[in-house]
This record gives C-alpha cells, sequence and structure tokens, in this order.
C-alpha cells in the first residue's frame, strides 16, 4: 500500500514537472504572442494541479495528516488562469491595432467587443466588459 | 522513488524557469514580458510546492499561496495599467 502510495505521488510529481516543462517550452518556441498565450495558460496550470496533487496525496496517505491547503491554492490557480489570459490577450489588441484590419465583419450593428464601443458604456472609451460584440 | 522523482521535477522546473527568463529579456512586445513574468510565478509556486514536499513540511504552503495571489494581482493590474492607462479608476 505504502509502495502505491509512493509509486502514485512520483508519478504525480513527473507528470507535473513534464507539463510546466512543456509549456515553458511551448511559450519560447511559439511564432506570436497569442498563440504564445496557449502553451503557458493550459499546460502550466495542469502541471502546477499535479504537483499539487501529489503534495495532497504525499501528506495525506503517507505523512498521515490530511491537509485542504492545496485544494486551496489549486482552485485560486485554475479560477485565475483563465482570467489573466484574457486580460493579457486584451491588452495585447489593445496595443497593436494592427490586428484589427484582417477581422471579418461581426454580423451586428456592432463591432468587435475589443475595439468598439460597448451599449451603454461611455463615448470614445474601448469596450472593457464583455456585453455587445463576438464572444 | 519519491527523491528521484523530485529531483527530476527539480531539474525540469529550473529549466522552465530558464526558459521563461529567455522569454522574459528576450520578448518581443510588452505583453511577453508580463506573460513570462505570470508563467515564472507558476512555475515558483511548484517550486515551493516541491520543496515542501522534499522538507515535509506544510509551513510552505502560506508562502504559496501569497505568491499566487500576488502573481495574479500583479498581472491584472498591469494589463488594466496598458488597458486603461489606470490601475484603479
Amino acid at each position: 500500500m505504502t509502495f502505491l502510495l509512493e509509486l502514485l505521488v512520483s508519478v504525480l510529481i513527473v507528470a507535473g514537472a513534464a507539463f510546466l516543462l512543456i509549456g515553458s517550452i511551448g511559450m519560447v518556441k511559439l511564432p506570436d504572442l497569442l498563440s504564445r498565450l496557449h502553451a503557458p495558460t493550459k499546460a502550466t496550470t495542469l502541471g502546477v494541479g499535479g504537483a499539487l496533487v501529489a503534495s495532497m496525496v504525499y501528506f495525506g496517505g503517507l505523512e498521515g495528516e490530511l491537509s485542504i491547503h492545496e485544494v486551496l491554492i489549486t482552485g485560486f490557480l485554475f479560477m485565475t488562469a483563465p482570467i489573466s489570459a484574457h486580460f493579457i490577450a486584451k491588452a495585447h489588441l489593445h496595443e497593436h491595432t494592427k490586428l484589427r484590419d484582417g477581422l471579418p465583419p461581426s454580423g451586428r450593428p456592432l463591432g468587435w467587443s475589443t475595439f468598439d464601443v460597448a451599449p451603454g458604456g461611455d463615448e470614445g472609451e474601448h469596450a472593457d466588459d464583455q456585453q455587445g460584440g463576438h464572444r | 522513488m519519491i527523491e528521484y522523482a523530485l529531483q527530476f521535477g527539480f531539474v525540469a522546473v529550473l529549466l522552465a524557469l530558464l526558459l521563461n527568463l529567455w522569454r522574459l529579456m528576450r520578448g518581443p512586445s510588452l505583453m511577453d514580458r508580463v506573460l513570462a513574468v505570470d508563467t515564472m510565478v507558476i512555475n515558483i509556486i511548484a517550486l515551493i510546492i516541491l520543496f515542501g514536499i522534499e522538507q515535509r513540511s506544510k509551513m510552505f504552503f502560506e508562502g504559496a499561496l501569497l505568491f499566487a495571489m500576488f502573481g495574479f494581482i500583479s498581472t491584472v493590474a498591469y494589463c488594466r495599467f496598458v488597458l486603461r492607462g489606470d490601475v484603479i479608476e
């Protein structure tokens, strides 16, 4: 039983570290920022989740003291990673106005959400919320 | 067996941190650097947790949680600054 738990912890640690490394390699190798955003957001979050589950199994199964901290960190990271990726993508689109040239029409009276004014937003400001435009 | 897995984990996370540092120094645009620092924070959280397993101590989780919170808040604050020109309106 102890051997199985140790095997499980080792496999989780190795898998998590491999995912972290793959995410960072992807961030170096991919060509531009909007595709570079995928690697840290997905693979790295999964990797740190693996390390946290390994720590939970280690302290709960082998040391005999259950710990809940990891669930807190995992939940926090899994909630915040999409938000920060979304913010980074929006700021990138905001910086590079050339990107809006290749866009197809949105098919609505309003334009795309990052580039156009939201309905009911202030004039002349870029829309900062999700209403209006394509999701 | 866990010791070998931990050594592999430390080496992998350190390589990942070096790659992030390369992207941080090289990064063509501003958001690349922000993304590099965000990934670096996540890698450091994993490093702290692996170190906690190696030391058999649960003392490090608070540090990891603080790193997670500060990383998220700094990323969002920087993007907000780029988007709006101000962090708190």
